[in-house]
């Protein structure tokens, strides 16, 4: 059972680094959110998988009366899935925006931070001088 | 006890509800600068109680270590949570000027707020997850705040700055779980001992190196630094200020936390590693900034040969080296956010940050280039400032470690430091306008001026006190490293006085 989920952690990572080493920045994301999932898989294994063995006390006892699953993997899983689908949201809505304004999702093309050709910044940084005037 | 610490995360976020409800008035920016204030008292109080006791550790919720999430902080910890508080208020204070109406609105102070509960968090916290949730909390605010307003430089860098680190988050995840399924705990005072019984060390290494890849992309070392000198010159000042002096750092911390107390297994390796990040850090950065021509981008670039430095430190293991170390990363945050806030001053007054467009501002703003002098000067190590005894603690422990080299590239460093920071002093200060502009301080409103000079200022005379007075700060610093050398103290804290792991603890430089 860890040998399968262990070979689906790799497939799964084999694909998300051939998607995130892709120039498009939407595949990119596609790759994090296959990588995050198989981060996810490698927690829930670490903590030994345990099937038809469910982390439940019964009603009068204060511990399991049987060997019972690794609750804290799955606690640990949980926050992470959580946290990993807010960041991806936040990740998807700044590609779309960063879409509509410089129109390309091809990282070559994404030089307006660090332009090749410095000039151009010092073009650009002039209209603060007009900005802080008019204040 | 436990409020002790709780503090200085409780009081980020109480005022960021507060200023996210009053953020279309005025009222949000000072409760802002309140909250700022009380943190860094809170932050003082910590401080006074792990200096009188020794190490302070809370379980939060009363669940008992290494169960439950420990909250811990040794004197490492207590000092970064103060360098935390008093930045944190120089640019809540700064930001009352620099940050415009719209950008409040959005929510800046309520973001600005999450981010110094999420650095603090990550400073306090005795858990390995709970680090990982803090690092999420500071990224998502991080996010925010580098592109709002949304300017195409702004998202341009964010897209670099998002997925990079996205991508460390995600190996810091995978490397919790291969330690947790190692060793059985995620409470770091008790993976000290956990880690010894591991069956197989080689593996421990690999998870070693794997937790230097992610906290490595955090803290922007060589070869993992690209997105920070793409994003950092984007946003507002004011978030430019803050990311330099805290972000980069606490991935610095989370190395130090981490290579002091957990993976010491291997030293001889995992150091080694450290030891080649950090020549290559420093020269990269350096030789980075020294080809920039834009003020901001050139600090950038001294971020991560700053980060050189401290990773040196580390990367000996030497208890001088640590001590330089610390000492490093205490005076780096106040000096770096002190950069570029002058930066912010000069582009406000002088009209860009570029700099072929500006100068004159010796002539005609005189007390500006004293407040550049005072931080530029000490991160090149000039010798009363605090950035020559960081300097010549860490090179000496260089050639008393044998390393040669490493204190020869330390030193040319520096040497190249100066040659930046005087291109920026002769093309801003120097150098006349090009637009025959006479850049002057009394352009700006005597409002926002305060609110813009103080807090440079009040950096300014803290990186004085630093280098006129460095006796008290390294016997600090001493303190500080023989604690993280010798964890005694820290496990005992967190787990209790007939720890298991205790026997053990005994590391060998």
């Amino acid at each position: 059972m860890e040998l399968l989920v262990a070979i689906m952690v790799g497939v799964l990572v084999a694909a998300s680094v051939h998607l995130m080493l892709a120039r498009n920045v939407l595949r990119f994301l596609f790759g994090l959110v296959l990588i995050s999932n198989a981060a996810n898989l490698t927690i829930f294994v670490a903590g030994r998988l345990t099937p038809e063995s469910p982390p439940l006390i019964p009603y009068d006892a204060d511990v399991p009366v049987a060997d019972v699953a690794n609750a804290l993997p799955q606690a640990l899983v949980l926050t992470a899935i959580v946290i990993g689908f807010g960041l991806f949201a936040f990740a998807l809505t700044l590609v779309y925006r960063t879409y509509q304004n410089l129109g390309t999702l091809n990282s070559d093309e994404m030089r307006l931070a660090e332009p090749e050709d410095d000039t151009h910044v010092a073009a650009e940084n002039k209209t603060y001088i007009a900005r802080e005037a008019g204040q | 006890m436990s409020w002790i610490l709780a503090a200085p995360i409780i009081i980020p976020f109480a005022t960021a509800v507060l200023a996210f409800l009053f953020r279309h008035g005025p009222e949000g920016r000072w409760i802002s600068v309140l909250g700022s204030a009380a943190l860094l008292v809170s932050a003082a109080i910590l401080m006074t109680n792990v200096l009188a006791g020794g190490v302070v550790a809370a379980q939060m919720g009363q669940w008992p270590a290494p169960f439950g999430i420990t909250l811990v902080a040794d004197l490492l910890s207590a000092v970064m949570v103060v360098i935390t508080g008093i930045t944190g208020l120089a640019v809540a204070i700064y930001a009352l000027a620099d940050v415009d109406e719209r950008k409040e609105q959005l929510g800046y102070h309520a973001l600005y707020q999450v981010l110094l509960a999420g650095v603090c968090g990550a400073f306090l916290t005795g858990d390995l997850f709970n680090l990982y949730v803090w690092f999420e909390v500071m990224l998502i605010s991080s996010f925010g705040l580098l592109v709002m307003g949304g300017n195409r430089q702004q998202l341009d860098g964010g897209i670099k700055y998002v997925t990079l680190n996205l991508v460390s988050t995600i190996l810091f995840l995978s490397g919790i779980g291969l330690l947790y399924g190692m060793t059985g705990t995620l409470n770091m005072a008790d993976l000290h001992s956990a880690v010894q019984n591991v069956e197989n060390p080689g593996l421990l290494v690999v998870v070693a190196v794997m937790f230097m890849i992610a906290f490595g992309v955090k803290a922007a070392v060589f070869p993992l630094f690209f997105w920070l000198p793409a994003s950092y010159h984007t946003p507002a000042i004011s978030v430019s200020a803050i990311f330099a002096g805290l972000l980069t750092k606490v991935g610095v911390y989370a190395l130090f936390r981490m290579f002091t107390l957990v993976f010491t297994t291997d030293v001889a390796y995992t150091h080694t590693i450290l030891l080649w990040v950090a020549g290559f850090t420093m020269v990269t950065g350096v030789l980075g900034a020294a080809a920039m021509n834009d003020f901001r981008r050139i600090l950038s670039f001294h971020i991560v040969s700053q980060i050189g430095y401290m990773i040196l430190g580390l990367a000996l293991f030497t208890p001088l080296a640590l001590v330089g170390a610390v000492f490093y990363l205490v005076h780096h945050i106040i000096v770096k956010a002190n950069l570029f806030l002058v930066a912010g001053v000069a582009r406000r007054i002088a009209g860009s940050t570029e700099l072929s467009q500006i100068g004159g501002l010796y002539k005609t703003a005189p007390l500006l280039a004293l407040l550049f002098l005072i931080p530029a000067f000490s991160l090149a190590g000039f010798p009363p400032l605090s950035g020559f005894w960081a300097k010549y603690v860490l090179v000496k422990a260089a050639l008393e470690d044998g390393g040669y080299v490493i204190a020869g590239v330390a030193l040319v460093v520096g040497l190249l430091t100066i040659y930046s920071m005087t291109k920026i002093w002769g093309n801003a200060f120097w150098k006349p306008h090009p637009a025959g502009v006479h850049p002057t301080l009394s352009s700006i409103a005597p409002k926002d001026l305060a609110a813009l000079i103080l807090p440079i200022a009040a950096l300014a005379t803290l990186t004085c006190i630093i280098g006129l007075f460095p006796e008290p700060f390294i016997q600090f610093a001493t303190a500080s490293a023989d604690q993280l050398l010798n964890p005694e103290a820290y496990i005992q804290a967190v787990l209790g006085a007939d720890a298991p792991g205790l026997a053990l603890a005994e590391v060998t430089p």
